[in-house]
């Protein structure tokens, strides 16, 4: 059976992981590659890497890691952050990243989603979607969830599937940073509503959270970043409890 | 050891080239086909559609020298499937290695089928190490139809031939390359056919 996946997310500027990081055995936590190879091996099913540089140098820095990664990991890799047009995913391709992640750039222009699909095919076309719970509707933000918008996000996630997005990396503004569990019921929603893998992420808390993602929540995969940094879980014991959960997982 | 990825323009074949290196073999990436005969290996590996992936092979003449080759021959995803009779992709006629037809998975299954599954009954040296039920990483939305050259099959929405054998042509849906260190295995005993 095709088994739910486990994805830690790092966050690069200019070349190096940010975030305090609690590995005792790396020799150098800020080394992204160290750490991928880190998560691969205690079974991590697929990495995200988000490029948080704001300048042209912190981009190109962000090539060269993605070279490096490539010829060091075994496992699926996304990268995402900044990108805003098919020039942009091409060089990321090239470079051996397996899937790219939009945000923003599709919101302002929707069309980059059909153009990348069209391209490159819809499986290396991930799209984010940050969103918020205000009055009952769930509103799409961008610019890292600092600007509203008017979208719907199951409007919007539709939108996204027809124009040939290949999974949907959905972050719940009102669970991100609580480690108080996923956003569940809209997690259900869109798994429901949509043919496409989704990705569950913001509010991984403690290993029962993501059990609830994919037994509740429905989702496909489910993505967290400190909980794995900082090593309050360890990835292979994670997956040792959602089998018990009957979740089918990768041991 | 000659390895020779055929670089005709199709998927990310960096990934590939990575994966042999970490097994310390330097792949050559080459659409020409005096390379492509001499080589002992040769990798056909593939991600996109598959009538423009067939169309850049017809254009590069590929598809006139991949059937003829009598060294063993990886086909990787698409590859493996443009290996097969035909495919419901683009109605597209494949170079009919494989005597089996490429379906598209129901909407009753997200399409597509993205990230681990299970090879079982596995046949052939290609899987020498590998235990029955280990995983493998698939992005595909096609699949190959269960078939006597079937050397490994997994369930998705039905059972079908996720890895395909005839004679000296080796097919697998999944991705050795992403597969973590069973993929690794996989590659090494390529290799060593």
């Amino acid at each position: 059976m095709l088994t739910k996946r486990i994805i830690p997310c790092l966050d690069i500027k200019n070349g190096r992981t940010v975030k305090g990081i609690n590995f005792v055995d790396l020799r150098d936590a800020g080394d992204p590659v160290e750490l991928a190879k880190q998560y691969a091996m205690n079974g991590a099913d697929e990495l995200v890497f988000l490029d948080i540089s704001a300048t042209l140098e912190g981009r190109k820095t962000m090539l060269e890691l993605v070279l490096k990664v490539a010829e060091q990991i075994n496992i699926p890799f996304t990268v995402g952050g900044g990108i805003s047009s098919v020039a942009d995913v091409e060089a990321l391709l090239k470079c051996g990243a397996d899937k790219i992640s939009i945000n923003s750039s599709a919101i302002k222009r929707p069309d980059l989603i059909n153009e990348l699909s069209e391209k490159f095919g819809s499986q290396c076309v991930v799209v984010a979607i940050d969103a918020k719970l205000i009055d009952d509707k769930w509103l799409v933000h961008i610019a890292g969830g600092s600007i509203p918008t008017e979208l719907d996000l199951f409007e919007w996630a539709k939108e996204v599937e027809t124009r040939g997005g290949g999974e949907i990396l959905f972050t719940s503004m009102n669970n991100d940073g609580t480690k108080n569990g996923f956003a569940n019921q809209a997690l259900k929603k869109l798994s429901e509503e949509l043919n496409i893998p989704i990705i569950a992420s913001g509010g991984a808390g403690k290993m029962q959270h993501f059990v609830d993602a994919f037994t509740i929540g429905k989702s496909d995969a489910a993505l967290a970043a400190s909980v794995f940094h900082f090593g309050e879980i360890a990835i292979n014991d994670l997956k040792n409890e959602l089998k018990k959960n009957n979740i089918e997982v990768r041991l | 050891m000659n390895l020779v990825i055929l670089d005709y323009g199709a998927g990310n074949i960096k990934s590939i080239q990575f994966a042999f290196k970490r097994l310390g073999i330097d792949a050559v990436l080459t659409n020409n086909r005096e390379d492509i005969l001499k080589a002992d290996k040769v990798v056909f590996p593939g991600v996109g559609q598959a009538k423009s992936a067939m169309e850049m092979l017809n254009r590069s003449g590929l598809e006139i020298v991949i059937p003829q080759l009598k060294q063993p021959v990886l086909g990787i995803c698409l590859g493996m499937q443009l290996l097969c009779n035909d495919t419901e992709e683009g109605n597209t006629k494949g170079l009919g290695v494989f005597n089996v037809s490429v379906k598209q998975f129901s909407n009753q299954v997200k399409v597509p089928q993205m990230g681990w599954n299970t090879v079982t009954n596995l046949k052939s040296k290609l899987f020498n190490g590998i235990s029955d039920n280990e995983y493998m990483y698939l992005v595909h939305s096609y699949y190959a139809e269960i078939c006597p050259e079937a050397i490994a099959t997994t369930n998705y929405s039905q059972i079908y031939s996720s890895a395909l054998q005839k004679d000296n042509f080796y097919g697998v849906q999944f991705h050795p390359e992403k597969s973590s260190y069973a993929g690794e295995q996989l590659l090494k005993n390529f290799l060593e056919l």
